[in-house]
């Protein structure tokens, strides 16, 4: 077995994981199932990164999704649901458009995606040996990027701010 | 051999992904489960931007603009999860269907 063929029998496990859990996220009746799905498509969408030389942003992933919105949005279902009342399932309106428009969307975006001559440049071989890819983006965002750098930093201290401001509890009511 | 990854794999992946996340964000009464959808549909676009940078001679770019997707996304999530936690106080429930004002 050469290593094309290993990166296919891995790129399909990866392909399967996401989608087939990324299903359960979407389709699962329990909000709670719903939440620890999303671990397992984070998870193969990160080895979908790796497999696209992209080890930094991989890490960044894990980091980011696992690691700190994952934790959000379980807090978030923690706390939004009474815990006392059986209602911890979440119900589905309007499921017949929303079918229609899901799979048109999706038809659109496949047909677009499969029939579309794609320009692509360099090695087409599914396996190259290249370079971590940390240094080019720590140079990049210090260089060309240097002002989106900036402004993301705003923007995650406004979040912050913000975030804190909305979700406080105020002292009494008068 | 027929089966041989490229890139028109990786968008298939994310246009179902991305219908996925759209479906969660129409159909599902629960905010949370919105924003859920939400994370998934920008999954998928980063996706799309790493594949255009991977099979494009090794281009750097589309991984700069999936860090900024991945940054603006954590914010999202953090204000849309305090926004969700006050709706929660206000109207105890966050059903999207039954808030409908800004104030109680």
């Amino acid at each position: 077995m050469n290593s094309v063929q290993m990166f296919d029998i891995i790129f399909y496990i990866l392909a399967v994981t996401v989608l087939l859990s990324a299903g359960v996220v979407v389709f699962s009746r329990n909000i709670v199932y719903s939440a620890f799905s999303l671990l397992f498509t984070f998870f193969g969408v990160a080895g979908l990164y790796v497999l696209l030389n992209a080890d930094f942003l991989a890490i960044t992933q894990l980091m980011v999704y696992v690691g700190g919105i994952l934790v959000l949005i379980l807090f978030g279902v923690m706390l939004t649901n009474k815990v006392v009342s059986v209602d911890i399932k979440s119900g589905t309106l309007q499921m017949i458009p929303a079918t229609i428009l899901a799979a048109a969307v999706a038809g659109i975006l496949l047909s677009v995606f499969l029939f579309t001559n794609w320009m692509t440049s360099g090695s087409d071989s599914a396996v190259q040996t290249v370079k971590t890819t940390a240094p080019k983006i720590g140079e990049a965002l210090i260089t060309t990027h240097a002002l989106l750098f900036e402004v993301a930093s705003v923007v995650l201290l406004v979040a912050i701010i913000g975030a804190a401001f909305i979700a406080r509890r105020e002292k009494t009511q008068q | 051999m027929a089966l041989h990854v490229t890139l028109q794999h990786f968008l298939i992946v994310s246009a179902i992904l991305f219908s996925l996340g759209l479906f969660a964000v129409v159909t599902r009464r629960n905010a949370i489960m919105v924003l859920m959808g939400i994370e998934l549909i920008l999954n998928s676009a980063n996706i799309n931007f790493l594949a255009f940078s991977r099979y494009n001679a090794l281009q750097i770019d589309g991984q700069m603009a999936a860090i900024f997707v991945i940054i603006l996304a954590a914010a999202e999530a953090a204000v849309g999860l305090a926004i969700v936690l006050n709706i929660f106080k206000n109207f105890n429930t966050v059903n999207v269907d039954e808030i409908s004002s800004m104030k109680q």
